[in-house]
């Protein structure tokens, strides 16, 4: 509300429209400012793709442990879960007195909360790879490397693709609330005028858009990551 | 150098939480002055604010997608309307909805109650539905062949197999409006999230303390939730996990063998 009134006196020249003083729905008010959401939609989107790939380096790499020591699978879910339960919200105040306002702040609490969703899809992948695989690969002599990465990862991959859709549309709705971290991002731009329809219906459509986007893009990398997937369809 | 000014931020951060930890237990003077905030009186208001948009919420989703998620579980329709249910449900940021709502309806209590049992719909309807779709179809044959009928099979054969998973869903749904309450200050409700949205009345103490309480609240309806999601599985399950686990353990003993 403020910013509206301040940009409305700093730019006299323009006419506001009936529509825009009434907090309305106003599509030419969005067509002469859409420029002003670009720069928020892509610190959306570096924030969202920043949390989902360091959540999977640490996600994956804690699988891999969990897989070769399956005592350690109890311990990561309970620590990974309450992370999880934390809501983001309270993490992002949490974490200021410690890492300050910034984005640095909201990708902590957001690597936080994708790991137990990517921790949990990877470990049932890998889980779910049928004893026969597993068994014809030792006769053929494979070492427990070559095991892992050609026969047991490849087949959990479908698994682990639904965990990175699932961590990926997550952390862009939760990116919207990065603001009270101090970050950047859509939600900052919500919550600046969150009466005027214009701009809530911009802005959380973009931020959908964008879900819905990411979505599709790691399904198509899915599709050709896991050809014989096709094949056998 | 670098050491010292560590030890100085550590110090200067554990501060901030004390005082924090101040500001649920004491009330003070608000920053600009003139009202007391704070304290187990004023928490214990917002908190019962929260708990009460949170439980409608909750409960409204529940009335909701529970019976629609059991019909469609039973008659085997629906998948692809349950699954998109859930995948648009995590697609639209709850910042978004409410702030939807608020545009479109206005501030107050109905309407973050609406904005928040939109968001714990999806994983009551889809948890209801893959539970009651899970139900071994054998078990369902043997109610039909020892005479139950359609309501009778869903009422006492379907319905207490699935329980432990749609109460799963309840209690993602549960903690997930709990969590996010905590913004229903933005539509003039006063729930815990009060002093984190309006720190120039309560001071970043007051946010600070109020997000202590939503995080330690959140931990504790998860960890109560659980109690009774395992309280209301029938035994028979219990007893049935036991043996599967028991039979999954077998590869993993003998891949084992092998690797050593």
């Amino acid at each position: 509300m403020r910013l509206a009134l301040i940009a409305q006196s700093l730019a006299p020249p323009e006419k506001v429209s009936s529509c825009v003083r009434d907090d309305g729905f106003c599509p030419d008010w969005i067509v002469n400012h859409w420029d002003e959401y670009q720069s928020p939609f892509l610190e959306h989107v570096y924030l969202s793709a920043v949390t989902v790939a360091i959540g999977f380096v640490i996600a994956f790499g804690l699988a891999l442990l969990a897989h070769r020591r399956r005592w350690l699978t109890g311990p990561i879910v309970g620590i990974t879960g309450a992370l999880y339960t934390i809501p983001s919200i309270a993490a992002f105040i949490l974490l200021l007195p410690i890492t300050g306002r910034g984005n640095t702040t909201a990708l902590v609490a957001l690597v936080a909360y994708t790991l137990l969703i990517i921790f949990r899809n990877v470990t049932t992948g890998l889980q779910n790879v049928p004893g026969e695989a597993v068994d014809a690969a030792r006769g053929m002599g494979l070492t427990d490397r070559q095991l892992l990465w050609k026969v047991e990862l490849p087949l959990a991959l479908p698994e682990i693709f639904a965990g990175l859709r699932i961590a990926a549309t997550t952390t862009i709705g939760l990116v919207a609330l990065a603001y009270l971290a101090g970050a950047g991002g859509l939600g900052k731009q919500i919550a600046a005028q969150i009466t005027f329809k214009s701009n809530v219906v911009f802005a959380g459509g973009l931020c959908v858009l964008l879900a819905a986007a990411s979505d599709l893009l790691i399904l198509g990398v899915q599709r050709l990551a896991t050809p014989w997937q096709r094949a056998a369809r | 150098m670098a050491e010292g000014r560590t030890v100085t931020t550590t110090l200067a951060a554990l501060g901030q939480f004390g005082d924090a930890v101040d500001f649920i237990f004491h009330k003070r003077e608000s920053v600009g002055g003139g009202v007391k905030v704070g304290g187990p009186g004023e928490l214990t208001r917002l908190g019962w604010t929260h708990l009460k948009v949170s439980l409608l919420a909750t409960g409204f989703a529940t009335a909701l997608a529970a019976p629609i998620g059991l019909y469609l579980g039973h008659k085997g329709k629906g998948q692809f309307f349950a699954s998109s249910v859930s995948n648009f449900g995590r697609a639209v940021p709850i910042l978004a909805l409410i702030a939807f709502f608020i545009a479109y309806l206005g501030i107050g209590l109905t309407n973050v109650v609406a904005a928040l049992t939109l968001l714990a719909i999806p994983p009551i309807l889809t948890n209801t539905y893959v539970g009651v779709r899970q139900v071994d179809p054998e078990v369902v044959d043997a109610a039909e062949g020892i005479g139950m009928s359609g309501s009778q099979i869903i009422w006492r054969v379907r319905l207490p197999l699935a329980l432990p998973t749609f109460f799963g869903g309840v209690r993602t749904a549960a903690v997930g409006v709990l969590a996010t309450a905590t913004i229903a200050p933005l539509a003039n409700v006063q729930t815990l999230g009060e002093p984190v949205i309006n720190p120039q009345t309560y001071g970043f103490s007051g946010g600070l303390g109020a997000a202590i309480v939503v995080a330690l609240l959140t931990l504790a309806a998860d960890a109560g939730l659980g109690l009774v999601q395992r309280a209301v599985t029938p035994r028979g399950i219990k007893l049935q996990k036991a043996s599967t686990g028991k039979r999954f353990s077998i590869p993993i003993l003998r891949r084992r063998e092998q690797t050593t």
